[in-house]
């Protein structure tokens, strides 16, 4: 008899989510569904707010990468503002950005997916924890803990605090830069690096234990997405937009992200609060793309500081193709938390970033305003429209793990119609279903500007809906 | 608590920036953490809230009929509840839409704001409550713990006193924002 199968919650992932499996009479997966369940509703909330708090409120959205909504917010303001903002001053928010992008990556790599690949995904449920990793492989766990307070150190010194701080603003930053606080961050590099570098050699060690969950994990033809600059290389603050085909075939070579509503729509869907953005000129769902790590990492031309060059050419010559396993995002995270190490120490290298002229100031010149940028999970965009006075009168936030919802239901399918089969379903062939989500490393806080939880159960209904059995796991 | 405190967390609305936070404790998590067993969390892939868990952190407010259900479970097999962050205490951002009303949220964001099949989702999401409410005024809490997030030095201390078996005494380390 058909039955559903209900993961709930997705756990080791940030926000909420649960997973409904539809099987048919022979135990095959017909459907799988992704539902994020809450919404908190900023796009709405935040109209008549003057546009310069924004920052401060969208960071809010989401307390991993309150920084990428502060990058991207700040940036749609200094358009109200119609302001160049002081190269110094966007070199700062560059630094700031790339910390996040790597203590973002650090808890995704560590906190939450470790278990899995230390452990393998059969792993008794109750080791699987960070916690237990600790105590299992104590040295990899220190890592995890001083790459994510490396991240995090750097965005308290140069703003004020770890979790939603202030400094970004419209106009630039509203402090310089110390030569006592630039000297403590580099300091602090030499060793992150070497933590890096020590996690892609185990990491990379053990990949082909994986090749099975590789073949299956969200491993499909999709478009991918992300900012580059001017010379084809993966960019983080500023540039256009370029999409890619799973052939490496440039689609569109330069977007300019202001106008991203004349290429990216939104669907919905009736299961999920998290809404379906897609690339307007293939339709929905065929213009599903894929952002974040692994489409960044398969749109760069290289990658332009040299250690991080090394591991990105290896990681390409595993295809002559973009790849196209979500598990690879796991590896795409590492080699950018390299690149991110080596960019910070570039630019604190320079002088000139101890400038003192940190922000332009201006008011209301446009009535409208959109800063995109590149967050940990992918593109981020923020869009206002203002009054007169300033005050918002429209907001639309098209999320990074937005973009990546298409994918993520598609591989959740993928996935559990290879490990979940018939009647006897072993308990990791569930988390191998979570554990395709987590490559994504989705937000869903950030991504439905909300946020909501959930548990696991089983229910085997007749075809009259009686309840046969019920199995709970947990 | 003599044997191992058993700790749940548990996020409901919010941004997960309190956990986050808590994360903040850098070494210092793993130090505290042989003084408790984390039986809940999103952290781990326990699915079901235990029969009895001796101190829950619940970050986030109350905003939709599951979180309801939640928190009122929660709370039925908790010890010591603790409100972490001005979501739980007052709802703050994320009780930003009360003065909007659900209705106006949802009309904008899968309504107004979309190019393709729009409509409001309701296969499988719970649905969203009237008005977003603090945690103490749907459950009774035992501490509250201000702050967007409270920072890392205050999630030590008070997570150190629950585990020594004190209520813990703010008095100056926390504030709210």
């Amino acid at each position: 008899m058909s039955r559903t199968i209900v993961i709930d919650p997705v756990t080791r992932l940030e926000g909420h989510g649960k997973i409904t499996l539809q099987l048919d009479d022979a135990g095959i997966v017909q459907d799988a569904t992704f539902h994020v369940t809450q919404l908190r509703g900023f796009e709405k909330f935040v109209e008549g707010r003057p546009f310069y708090e924004m920052p401060n409120i969208t960071a809010r959205i989401c307390g991993i990468c309150p920084v990428s909504h502060l990058v991207a917010s700040s940036k749609a303001c200094d358009a109200i503002l119609a302001v160049r903002i002081p190269p110094v001053a966007a070199n700062l928010r560059k630094i700031l950005n790339l910390a996040q992008l790597i203590q973002s990556h650090a808890l995704s790599f560590f906190y939450l997916s470790s278990p899995d690949l230390l452990l393998g995904m059969d792993a008794p449920p109750e080791e699987r924890s960070i916690l237990h990793i600790a105590h299992s492989h104590p040295a990899i766990a220190a890592d995890g803990v001083s790459l994510r307070q490396f991240g995090q150190r750097i965005i308290e010194i140069l703003a004020g605090r770890r979790i939603h701080p202030g400094w970004t603003v419209p106009g630039g930053v509203s402090e310089p830069l110390s030569e006592e606080k630039r000297d403590k961050i580099l300091g602090m590099i030499p060793p992150a690096v070497d933590a890096i570098q020590r996690t892609l050699t185990w990491f990379k060690g053990s990949i082909e234990k994986f090749s099975a969950e590789i073949e299956v994990f969200a491993n499909f033809p999709t478009l991918f997405m992300g900012l580059i600059d001017d010379r084809g290389l993966a960019e983080y603050y500023d540039g256009n937009l370029r999409v890619i085909d799973s052939e490496g075939n440039i689609i569109a070579g330069e977007l300019e992200a202001a106008h991203y509503q004349s290429f990216i729509g939104e669907a919905v869907e009736p299961y999920t609060y998290m809404k379906f953005p897609y690339y307007k000129p293939l339709g929905y769902p065929g213009g599903t793309y894929r952002v974040g790590p692994l489409a960044r990492l398969n749109l760069a031309g290289r990658c332009d500081t040299p250690l991080a060059d090394v591991e990105w050419r290896a990681f390409r010559a595993m295809s002559p193709r973009p790849l196209l396993s979500s598990f690879h995002y796991h590896y795409a995270r590492l080699i950018e938390m390299l690149h991110g190490a080596e960019k910070i120490e570039e630019l604190l290298e320079d002088r000139a970033i101890l400038d003192t002229h940190v922000r332009a100031t201006a008011s209301v010149n446009n009535l409208e305003g959109v800063g995109v940028a590149e967050a940990p999970r992918g593109t981020l965009i923020h869009h206002y429209k203002v009054d007169e006075n300033g005050l918002i009168v429209l907001a639309n936030l098209i999320i990074a793990t937005g973009h990546n919802n298409a994918a993520m239901n598609r591989g959740i399918l993928q996935t559990a119609r290879h490990y979940v089969q018939g009647d006897q379903v072993k308990e990791g062939m569930f988390n191998r279903v979570e554990a395709v989500v987590r490559t994504f490393d989705p937000c869903l806080s950030c991504s439905t500007h909300a946020m909501g939880t959930m548990p696991l159960s089983v229910e085997l209904r007749a075809p009259d809906g009686t309840l046969v059995r019920e199995v709970r796991r947990g | 608590m003599s044997a191992l405190t058993t700790l749940a967390t548990v996020w409901l609305d919010g941004c997960s920036g309190c956990h986050m936070s808590l994360l903040d404790m850098d070494e210092r998590l793993i130090e505290l953490s042989s003084q408790f067993r984390l039986v809940y969390s999103p952290l781990v892939d326990c699915k079901v809230f235990p029969d009895h868990v001796d101190v829950t952190l619940v970050e986030g407010a109350v905003a939709s009929e599951d979180d309801l259900k939640k928190i009122r479970k929660i709370r039925e097999h908790t010890g010591i509840l603790v409100s972490l962050g001005d979501c739980a205490l007052t709802g703050n951002v994320s009780a930003m839409r009360n003065a909007c009303g659900v209705q106006p949220v949802l009309l904008r964001v899968y309504e107004e704001n979309v190019d393709l099949q729009k409509q409001v989702p309701t296969v499988g999401v719970p649905a969203l409550l009237d008005r977003v409410r603090p945690v103490h005024e749907v459950v009774p809490v035992d501490v509250f713990v201000p702050g967007c997030p409270p920072s890392a030095d205050t999630i030590y201390q008070v997570l150190s006193e629950l585990l020594a078996g004190h209520v813990p005494t703010l008095g100056g380390v926390a504030h709210f924002g």
